[in-house]
């Protein structure tokens, strides 16, 4: 039963999503509401991702100090491993995770209100294809603006570390910026970005897929914007370990 | 003109239309009536496209939309106008982005030439002065009017009413009535009304249609509808002591006074 709904759950968005790669009526249109969908979803999430991430740093710069004093490791393994994490985990994956919650459930209730207020089948009636009108902006938006968050997320979350060793004494300045240097692998970085794009794939599309198929009225708009967020949750840890395994074996 | 021959629509084990046939011509207003749960939203969807019934015919000036490829019905929808139940606005639109809408993603028409042209429409159903409002800011009834702006912004040749008066008061209700009869008349278009507003029944229903459980019951127009022996109609139409009093006033006068005049 489970297996059979899940199949069968699985067919309707891989259905949904062709409607959603078509054509665009009016590549005009299609342009304008990109647009304001990366103010929206991308320049609207900045904020939060500098809040979480100046703190996160931070965090992690205090935990590493102090679960890692040891004659043994050097002063500027804090940096290092602060670094790592950040760039490795972090910046992608719990950066998406928390996006899950905050626009996800923006995009399903957005769409869910269109569906019980008769808004899509007002777009069906006129010929347009709604699922493209509607989803197609939004995840060229987030996928192409998500490496900008990803990398604001890294230099903040380092900056978070930095402010850390500046005004305490946990670590010095001169130890936290050799460690951030320390045994660096650009190609961490752009393993965080192509990460993070699926993941906004992930995010959006799930997202607009239950918000699509509201049935009913706030009561179930609410639930759709529940169900977005704990979905995407799991497929983005889902293909956090097929790409980690994928990326960096 | 669209015809409707024995349509049949079920979800799961119930069938909500039984073979129904019809026919709504152009240039009058067409009313499909019933109580609720009848059958009669899921004909109206089923006429859009929005329903796919399982046997029938649904033809538009001979064309059937259910033998349709997606292309071609999204071709015939560009000729249709839509005025839903609850207005259906664009929230983040304002009056004037709403009936610009069709116009944006249909027309070749410039900005100047959309703008000029959405303009005159929301000049028809009198909102002049409200473009710049956002649906959240105006009233249900003016919300029904942005609508049908909205709706014939693109000159439809079918225009579907979906219970145009529901949450209105009667005053209010009569403009919606006689802006969609003006408008069916003035540019000949083939109008469909689903409503189980008496008021509309008896004002302006050129050619009615009673769906009762999911079966057509009984066509006529509104001088018709007062003579009828069809019982089911009779507790339907009459069913309140003021219609009852005015049929009795049309059996003993024969008519009463027209609505506009």
């Amino acid at each position: 039963m489970l297996l059979t709904e899940s199949l069968a759950t699985f067919g309707r968005y891989c259905m949904f999503m062709t409607r959603a790669f078509a054509i665009p009526d009016r590549w005009s249109v299609f342009g304008r509401r990109t647009i304001a969908e990366v103010s929206k979803l991308g320049i609207g999430s900045i904020p939060l991702v500098l809040i979480i991430s100046v703190f996160i740093g931070a965090v992690c710069t205090i935990q590493m100090k102090l679960n890692t004093s040891s004659p043994l490791m050097p002063a500027y393994s804090v940096g290092l491993a602060t670094r790592e994490i950040i760039l490795l985990e972090f910046s992608n994956s719990i950066l998406c995770l928390i996006l899950a919650g905050k626009v996800g459930s923006n995009i399903a209730s957005e769409i869910g209100t269109m569906r019980v207020t008769e808004q899509i089948d007002a777009l069906e009636i006129m010929g347009i294809n709604s699922v493209n009108y509607l989803v197609m902006p939004k995840v060229l938006a987030f996928v192409c603006f998500m490496p900008v968050l990803v990398v604001f997320c890294m230099f903040t979350a380092i900056l978070g570390g930095y402010g850390v060793a500046i005004f305490t004494d946990i670590i010095s300045v001169s130890k936290y910026e050799y460690g951030i240097q320390a045994m660096f692998t650009e190609w961490y970085v752009w393993y965080a970005i192509i990460k993070s794009l699926f993941f906004a794939f992930i995010i959006v599309t799930i997202s607009s897929f239950y918000g699509y198929y509201v049935k009913g009225g706030a009561l179930e708009v609410g639930k759709a914007s529940t169900d977005s967020v704990v979905s995407s949750s799991v497929f983005i840890l889902l293909f956090d370990v097929i790409l980690t395994k994928l990326l960096l074996q | 003109m669209i015809e409707v021959r024995n349509l049949t629509k079920s979800f799961d084990d119930k069938t909500v239309l039984h073979g129904v046939d019809a026919t709504f011509y152009t240039g009058k207003t067409n009313l499909i009536i019933g109580q609720s749960g009848s059958g009669k939203t899921v004909l109206m969807k089923s006429l859009v496209g929005l329903l796919r019934p399982e046997e029938g015919e649904i033809l538009f000036d001979g064309r059937d939309l259910l033998k349709m490829k997606r292309d071609e019905i999204a071709d015939l929808r560009k000729e249709i106008g839509m005025l839903f139940q609850g207005s259906a606005l664009f929230d983040s639109e304002t009056v004037l982005g709403n009936v610009m809408f069709p116009l944006t993603m249909f027309s070749d028409m410039n900005r100047a030439q959309q703008r000029e042209r959405a303009m005159f429409c929301i000049e028809r159903v009198n909102l002049l002065g409200a473009e710049n409002k956002y649906p959240s800011e105006i009233s249900g009834g003016m919300q029904k009017r942005v609508a049908i702006a909205r709706a014939i912004s693109l000159n439809p040749r079918y225009l579907f009413c979906d219970e145009p008066n529901s949450g209105l008061d009667p005053k209010t209700s009569i403009l919606i009535d006689e802006l969609l009869s003006d408008i069916t008349h003035e540019y000949d278009i083939t109008t469909v009304i689903n409503t189980h507003d008496m008021n509309s029944v008896l004002g302006i229903g050129e050619n009615i249609i009673f769906i009762n459980k999911g079966y057509r019951e009984w066509v006529g127009d509104m001088s018709q509808i007062y003579n009828t022996s069809n019982e089911a109609l009779n507790n339907f139409v009459f069913a309140t002591r003021l219609f009852q009093e005015v049929r009795e006033y049309v059996a003993e006068h024969g008519t009463i006074a027209k609505r506009k005049s």
